[in-house]
């Protein structure tokens, strides 16, 4: 169909026509649990901005993303156009205020489903809520591995999770030891709750699986004022790659005071989070150069829907997406289209039609393989790449067959 | 070598710590009031230097008097409007006042500035400074003398002027100093304006080496509080030896305990310290 006004106007028509009494009926709503206020505030709004993105395209045709569930169409066409709406509530990054919260959501609210959660730590408490109810829950960001081993039906996760990430960045290290980069030490530095400490866990098992040593390990609170003991253990022991489990405030005042105390290992992974955050880019970025660090989301290749997604979102707040706002988004997304292809809002349904769940890459905004749940819960097509910081951007650096940009080895940080 | 660094690097964060608490025990001290908000008046002293370094260009010599002066109005401000009122109901209403004062600053913040992290411009302070092995951050080391600049003014201001006299005879007791032709109300408003001015300084020196955020007075304000706890209420030196001693031991738990179980040791000692000193090292029982 041509893009003319007559034709994007035609669409909410055509709904109308199919069911007139569904499709004045109220929105469908979905809760959205971030944290809006505290420390990690910053990746909450920058979230919020991109879910609000993503009710808006579910909402409005957009045939320039047809490739996309919802895209072209205007609200939700197997509930009889009804619109979806987004109730979003603050969790403050807090485990019992996620609790709490969700429970409003789905008593007070009556929404249909939740989705996010941000830190594993909340996401864990607030799907136990959506458990006990009977709700379904999708989360797109969270990589706490246990997050689907408690054997939860009404629990569904579209990220990559800890084993996937711990093989990435095994597999990469091994690559650079056999390119003649000395990676025998290794450090994992890493925030002491759900997050930090699973991701390092399992990085940790992996590693020792592949016979390889963790040199030092670092748990630290992600709230602390001052990082410089840390970084100063790091001085002591020097090791070949650190990895850093950490979310943005924390990762702003590591690099800080790694530079303060002239200190740079020559191998730096920062794991997603706080490394994405662009708050960390625009303040650390001049000395953070060669950050290496995962993503799923690459929007630099033109008319991708990665590319299109982050223009609009770009046009709306001013900022780049980043790798966990994609994450998140593409998590609210897929709840968008469950609730549709259930047609109804049954919870029941709708988890039904989250099993059968079967996108391909091309259906979706971010770059995993597709979106398929085992029985977990767990999507089975995440995958993730290494991208690397050059200027104000991350470009993707490895595995070489996808790499926009050489890899550029030891860690630069500042000049 | 590394232990040197620690300890250097520990008592430059407790200076900072000192320095961030000096307001807090002079409201607590002189009123008698526990200003929640405290962490939150840093805060926004800390935007002052941000918008002054970033959109005038100013370096700290200009913006640490400027974050001072708009916090000492801001202090006056608080107490004429707010707590003046509060300080005649029950103790309650007085705690639950300055919290949600901290909630209006915190949200407003929130608000105006979106929760996004920024920071000053590197270096404004210069280079890192080696000597004799060790690092020397300058801003931190400008903080530092910054801490016992501001401790030693304001214990002088306490002890050695007639302001301070008056000051801390509405302190002691606010009848018997109206009796003696003290007006109470300006007196404690200057103690507001002064203990706001304090966290000013703080604020325009701290935002040189740390990340600006509207949380960022939640970081940090609950050490404020155990500072101005382990060196006495209202003492002003206290509050400097408690903050390095603070600094120190942290620095020195993280890297031999580990940085997640250093709150452990501190606040371990701080409870043992308080069981044989329970009006703090340095304050009056």
């Amino acid at each position: 169909m041509p893009i003319t006004r007559r034709g994007t106007l035609a669409l909410p028509a055509l709904a109308l026509a199919a069911g007139p009494a569904a499709a004045q009926g109220a929105p469908v709503k979905v809760g959205v649990l971030l944290p809006l206020t505290g420390n990690a505030a910053s990746a909450g709004n920058s979230a919020r901005a991109a879910i609000e993105l993503a009710t808006e395209l579910v909402n409005t045709p957009h045939p320039e993303l047809a490739s996309m569930p919802l895209m072209a169409t205007a609200g939700l066409p197997n509930l009889g156009g009804r619109k979806l709406e987004a109730v979003f509530a603050d969790n403050q990054g807090n485990p019992s205020v996620g609790q709490n919260q969700a429970l409003r959501l789905i008593t007070q609210e009556r929404v249909v489903g939740l989705t996010n959660g941000y830190q594993s730590s909340v996401a864990l408490t607030a799907s136990a809520v959506a458990e006990r109810y009977g709700i379904p829950y999708v989360n797109g960001e969270s990589v706490a591995t246990n997050l689907t081993e408690r054997g939860f039906k009404w629990f569904f996760r579209t990220t990559p999770i800890g084993p996937d990430i711990a093989r990435v960045y095994l597999d990469f290290i091994e690559e650079q030891q056999k390119q003649g980069r000395p990676v025998g030490k290794i450090a994992i530095i890493h925030e002491n709750t759900e997050y930090g400490t699973s991701i390092a866990d399992t990085i940790a098992k992996e590693a020792e699986a592949r016979g390889r040593q963790i040199a030092l390990r670092i748990p630290y609170s992600a709230n602390s004022a001052d990082v410089s003991p840390q970084v100063l253990q790091m001085k002591d022991v020097q090791p070949d790659v650190a990895v850093f489990i950490s979310y943005t405030s924390d990762a702003i005042l590591y690099m800080r005071t790694m530079r303060a105390q002239g200190y740079k290992p020559p191998v730096l992974i920062g794991d997603d989070s706080g490394f994405s955050d662009d708050s960390f880019i625009q303040t650390v970025g001049d000395i953070s150069q060669g950050v290496i660090n995962r993503s799923a989301f690459d929007a630099s290749r033109p008319g991708s829907n990665s590319n299109k997604i982050n223009a609009l979102y770009k046009a709306k707040t001013g900022r780049e997406m980043d790798d966990t706002t994609a994450r998140m988004m593409q998590g609210y997304l897929v709840m968008a289209d469950a609730i549709n292809r259930a047609g109804s809002t049954d919870p029941a349904k709708i988890q039904a039609a989250l099993r059968a769940t079967d996108l391909k890459p091309d259906q979706l905004m971010i770059g995993y393989r597709g979106v398929r749940f085992n029985e977990k819960g767990q999507n089975v097509l995440a995958s993730a790449l290494l991208v690397q910081l050059r200027g104000k951007e991350y470009v993707s650096v490895w595995p070489e067959d996808q790499a926009s940009a050489p890899l550029e080895l030891p860690f630069k940080g500042w000049s | 070598m590394i232990l040197a660094q620690l300890v250097l690097n520990g008592l430059l964060v407790g200076a900072v710590y000192a320095l961030f608490s000096s307001g807090l025990t002079l409201i607590w001290g002189m009123m008698n009031v526990v200003n929640f908000a405290h962490g939150d008046f840093v805060m926004l002293a800390m935007y002052v230097a941000f918008f002054a370094a970033t959109l005038l260009g100013w370096g700290p010599a200009a913006f640490v008097p400027v974050a001072a002066m708009a916090l000492f109005l801001l202090g006056v401000l608080v107490y004429l409007m707010l707590v003046r009122h509060v300080m005649r109901g029950p103790m309650l209403a007085q705690i639950l006042s300055t919290f949600g004062l901290a909630l209006v600053l915190r949200y407003a913040a929130l608000w105006a500035f979106s929760a996004n992290f920024v920071s000053l411009p590197e270096d404004l302070t210069g280079q890192v400074v080696t000597l004799g092995g060790l690092r020397f951050e300058p801003s931190r080391v400008l903080a530092g003398i910054a801490a016992l600049l501001v401790t030693l003014g304001l214990h002088l201001l306490l002890t050695r002027t007639a302001l301070g006299s008056r000051l801390l005879a509405v302190a002691e007791d606010r009848t018997a100093a109206m009796l003696v032709g003290i007006r109470p109300d300006p007196m404690q408003a200057l103690a507001w304006g002064i203990g706001a001015a304090c966290t000013g300084i703080a604020g325009g020196l701290i935002a040189l080496f740390f990340y600006v955020a509207p949380s960022v007075g939640e970081s940090l304000v609950l050490i404020a509080f155990v500072v101005v706890c382990l060196g006495g209420f209202g003492s002003v030196p206290g509050a400097l030896v408690a903050g390095l001693a603070i600094g120190v031991i942290e620095s020195l738990s993280a890297f031999w305990v580990g940085a997640a179980f250093k709150d452990v040791v501190v606040y371990a000692l701080f409870l043992g310290a308080l069981w044989f000193r329970p009006q703090g090292l340095l304050g009056k029982a």
